[in-house]
């Protein structure tokens, strides 16, 4: 562990470590563009320069590790000056169009610019043109002008995605990113150049043009789009509701974990959010009679769920719960169960299609919280459940967010069981073909309209939080259901996620120990867990 | 000071490229008495002899064999860097043509040196006889069975890049990849072609090795000045009587060359500046011509040896023209891997074009300077320190040239083509 200092700060830190990791170690930034920590070091940017003391000049940081007894200086004037250097050097084919450009107020070039450029431009003549508003793949943009050729990108697909498709061609000023012929930038994770692309050159197109950055709200949260739950930040959009025709969900971003997604993404998850605020989103509480769909309130709806639950023996109620629940959902469903002694549980509906899989981030499960279903309890044959349906033992049924119709079983064989139940309630944030079959059909708030959290695959709990407000009337499944055990007497329910979890953590050995505080931002592995 | 001819000895001879032209002339001499040799003791030898790297740095070769880490146990190599690129230099050709086998008896002794059983020979994808004469002479070393008992050679033609005779640009290119330099550390000692320690050496300095064998350490330090030893060859070229290919000890002076082997300076007569060391070697005007051309009196003066590529200018050479068609081509070359390099190579050139073309500023040349001054010594090669030579030393000594066509002054009308980026 070598300790050496950094403007005056003594710091210790492991071996290999480079000069950047040590600098922000002390809490010294040294500002870089090529650099990035899950990538191999370029050195090709020449911003990083630092004064080691006894060097004759400024050396790279990035290829510089810091040895025993090193004095580093960050910021020195001949360090300050030849920054301001490389500062101008990579804006001077820079088309400086900032206003209409989408990385704006997130550009690294704008950012470093005003800390340590502030020079008076001396470059008049014509820049270098290149290719613009260039699609690489589905969901990456590409202006070459734009671009200040660090290489993360390139780097991004040789060494992460190990897929290659991008590379520097030409030579000189000239030098451009680009796809080998006959490649698009279609690998599962592409969307992550966009983030390390330091400046204007690689955006997003789901998200280009639909609101400036500086309008954007961010909250920490966990992609629900399969079991790995990579941490991410929801960015939202709620000071300009004009923009981007009322979505409110601007984009997620992978947000740092390295026992889970390092600064990692798939775009499957990343681009998976449109539910949130597509038109099959329910809005209020609607009850069917024969083919009538009318509004309802909450009173009503709750109301005339209870009654359906007191009125049928346990034996005749049947819930299928979800892995796309929290676990403060799912709690409190356990606890409903408790309540009416009720059997029938289940939360696991067998996809159409098997989920893909790879050996980086993707998981065969596509759902955020299996492992925490199963831990709170609701493990059991969904399909026996169905079956029982089926065959007229049941008067009530509880379907929480599953399209049972479009799941493996045989929609017949669903639509039949469906029927043969006196109540179909249906819970879930969007419409879809079993909602449309149900008696009554609560509106539930999607991930982003509130707390909560998910255990992974690997039994790491994690928290998401509240984006924006939910839609509608929709409020949480925990909230719905301890709506329901209010109405059934039940005097304990909870009034915030945060207390579910508590009620969990004193129920389910599993949680022991873990509290909201404990699971900060990178949560925490259940006791027993073992890291796959 | 010798006007022995060591390099170039077999030159005239019709058969000089062949085996038997140059064992006739005392070839394949050297190695058996190197095979005799414990390899440190070569390395001693060449260190002894003062043998400088006659590619452009001029690093000394024994110095850089002994980087070696010695508890090495993997494959080592030896890659010889015969992608003669830089302006104004054309010696390397000639001996891959005239004196192909001295090379491989060259790398034969230095491969034992540094217990390396594969070399590399990257030539100049231009070079089409260079690579035909050297390929033919690496088959008849075959044939010999000089080659393949312990030591094999690899023949690779590059594709026009003059980055790829940067050391690690070499190395990225012969790699397989593009032809961008390494960064460093590690150095090529340490990880070099393919992971492994890896010498790069040009062909001129290995030519010499076998002499310094044969005849001596100091036999060969002897020839040359007190830090550097031996003859070199110099490519004269611009406004002289008689342009070629002189070889001479490194102690002679500029003018000599100038005057008394290339027979004086044609044009108007009058000189007014020497390029004495490639294009990327600071110029010197017609006063600094007393200078002797071994790595440290060129340094001395402000300038390099370098390739001892020697570009004469007399009085009517337009001197702004002359660095513009200079700053062309490094933006031309630049490799675009550093963000300095890459940016001001081409604002420089734009710049100087400007310049010439009579749409010049005053403030223009402080900017070129100070662009030039804060770029240097920020790159991972010394591509752009190369570039940089040229454009402070060409603006500092004839500035008035320069200002005489800014702001509106009566400018020369070019000769030159209007700016193009194809």
């Amino acid at each position: 562990m070598p300790r050496l200092t950094v403007n005056g700060q003594q710091v210790e830190v492991p071996a290999e470590t480079n000069l950047i990791e040590a600098a922000r170690k002390a809490g010294v930034e040294v500002p870089h563009y090529c650099y990035h920590p899950g990538l191999s070091i370029a050195g090709q940017c020449r911003l990083c320069m630092v004064d080691i003391e006894k060097a004759p000049r400024p050396t790279i940081a990035c290829n510089t590790i810091a040895t025993e007894g090193m004095v580093v200086l960050t910021e020195t004037d001949r360090v300050r000056e030849t920054r301001k250097s490389i500062m101008e050097f990579h804006l001077i084919n820079h088309p400086l169009d900032c206003p209409v450009c989408d990385q704006a107020g997130e550009c690294w070039l704008q950012i470093y610019y005003m800390k340590h450029g502030l020079y008076d431009p001396r470059m008049r003549d014509e820049k270098v043109h290149k290719p613009k508003a260039v699609p690489l793949g589905p969901h990456v943009m590409l202006d070459a002008e734009r671009c200040i050729l660090c290489s993360r990108c390139v780097r991004f697909c040789d060494e992460i995605t190990a897929t290659g498709e991008l590379g520097i061609f030409e030579r000189g000023d000239h030098s451009e990113i680009g796809l080998f012929p006959g490649r698009a930038l279609e690998n599962p994770y592409s969307g992550n150049v966009v983030d390390i692309c330091p400046v204007g050159a690689l955006t997003d197109r789901d998200f280009r043009f639909q609101v400036r950055v500086w309008y954007l709200d961010s909250a920490k949260s966990v992609c629900p789009g399969c079991a790995r739950g990579c941490n991410i930040d929801v960015h939202v959009n709620r000071r300009r509701p004009h923009h981007a025709e009322g979505r409110r969900v601007a984009r997620l971003k992978p947000r740092y974990n390295g026992s889970v997604n390092r600064w990692w993404l798939c775009d499957a998850g990343r681009y998976g959010f449109t539910f949130v605020d597509d038109k099959d989103r329910l809005l209020a509480p609607t009850r069917r009679e024969g083919e009538t769909v009318s509004d309802a309130t909450w009173d009503e709806a709750i109301a005339a769920l209870a009654a359906a639950l007191r009125r049928s023996p346990p034996d005749e109620i049947g819930i299928i719960a979800s892995p796309k629940m929290a676990n403060e959902d799912l709690f409190a469903v356990r606890r409903l169960l408790d309540n009416r002694a009720l059997r029938r549980v289940a939360f696991r509906v067998p996809p159409r299609v098997a989920g893909d899989q790879d050996n980086f981030l993707i998981r065969a499960d596509k759902n955020p919280n299996s492992l925490g279903a199963e831990l709170v309890g609701l493990g059991g044959d969904s399909r026996a459940v169905l079956e029982a349906a089926r065959a007229h033992r049941l008067r009530c049924l509880m379907i929480f967010g599953h399209d049972l119709l479009a799941s493996e079983w045989p929609a017949a064989e669903v639509r039949e069981a469906l029927g043969a139940v006196e109540t179909v309630v249906f819970v879930g944030a969007n419409a879809n073909a079993t909602s449309a079959a149900a008696h009554w059909v609560l509106p539930a708030a999607a991930w982003v309209e509130r707390d909560g959290t998910y255990t992974n695959f690997e039994g790491r709990v994690q928290r998401f939080r509240q984006a924006t407000e939910p839609i509608g009337q929709a409020l949480a499944e925990w909230e719905i259901v301890g709506r329901l055990l209010a109405a059934l007497g039940d005097e304990s329910t909870a009034t915030r996620a945060e207390h579910w979890f508590r009620q969990l953590v004193a129920a389910v050995p599993a949680f022991a120990g873990l509290s909201y505080q404990a699971l900060g931002d990178g949560g925490r592995l259940l006791a027993g867990a073992v890291k796959a | 000071m010798t006007d022995e001819k060591i390099l170039t000895r077999n030159f005239h001879r019709q058969d000089s490229h062949t085996l038997d032209g140059y064992r006739a002339t005392g070839g394949y001499q050297a190695w058996p008495k190197a095979q005799a040799m414990e390899p440190a003791a070569i390395v001693e030898d060449v260190k002894a002899s003062n043998l400088r790297g006659l590619g452009g740095a001029g690093f000394p070769t024994g110095t850089k064999w002994s980087f070696i880490p010695k508890t090495h146990t993997g494959p080592v190599y030896l890659v010889i860097n015969a992608d003669e690129g830089e302006p104004g230099t054309f010696k390397d050709r000639y001996l891959l043509e005239r004196d192909p086998h001295a090379l491989i008896e060259g790398m034969l002794i230095a491969a034992r040196a540094i217990r390396c059983a594969t070399g590399f020979v990257y030539i100049r994808g231009e070079y089409v006889e260079p690579w035909r004469r050297f390929s033919a002479a690496v088959r008849e070393a075959y044939a010999a069975g000089y080659l393949g008992k312990g030591f094999d050679i690899v023949v690779h033609r590059g594709a026009g890049a003059y980055i790829c005779g940067e050391e690690t640009g070499l190395i990225s290119s012969l790699e397989g990849k593009k032809g961008w330099p390494k960064l460093k550390p590690p150095f090529p000692a340490i990880k070099g072609a393919f992971g492994a320690p890896t010498i790069v050496n040009n062909v001129e300095t290995i030519c010499h090795v076998p002499h310094i064998i044969s005849r001596g350490a100091a036999w060969f330090a002897g020839l040359g000045t007190k830090t550097q030893g031996g003859t070199r060859m110099y490519s004269v070229s611009g406004r002289v009587a008689r342009p070629g290919l002189y070889e001479e000890s490194v102690a002679v002076t500029l003018r000599q060359l100038i005057y008394e082997r290339a027979g004086g300076v044609t044009g108007n007569g009058r000189l007014k500046a020497v390029v004495p060391g490639g294009s990327s070697a600071a110029i010197l005007t017609a006063a600094e011509i007393d200078v002797t051309m071994d790595v440290d009196g060129l340094k001395n003066a402000g300038t390099m040896a370098g390739s001892a590529g020697i570009i004469v200018m007399d009085e009517t050479v337009s001197i702004p023209e002359a660095l513009m068609v200079v700053a062309r081509f490094y933006a031309h070359e630049s490799c675009g891997q550093c963000t300095p390099c890459r940016e001001s190579t081409g604002w420089i050139y734009k710049m100087t074009h400007r310049i010439v073309e009579g749409r010049g500023r005053r403030a223009d040349l402080d900017t070129i300077l100070d662009v030039a001054r804060r770029g240097a010594g920020t790159t991972i090669c010394a591509f752009y320190d190369g570039a940089v030579g040229p454009y402070i030393s060409y603006i500092e000594k004839f500035r008035s040239e320069f200002e005489a066509l800014t702001d509106g002054a009566a400018a020369t009308p070019s000769r030159r083509e209007a700016v193009s980026h194809a």
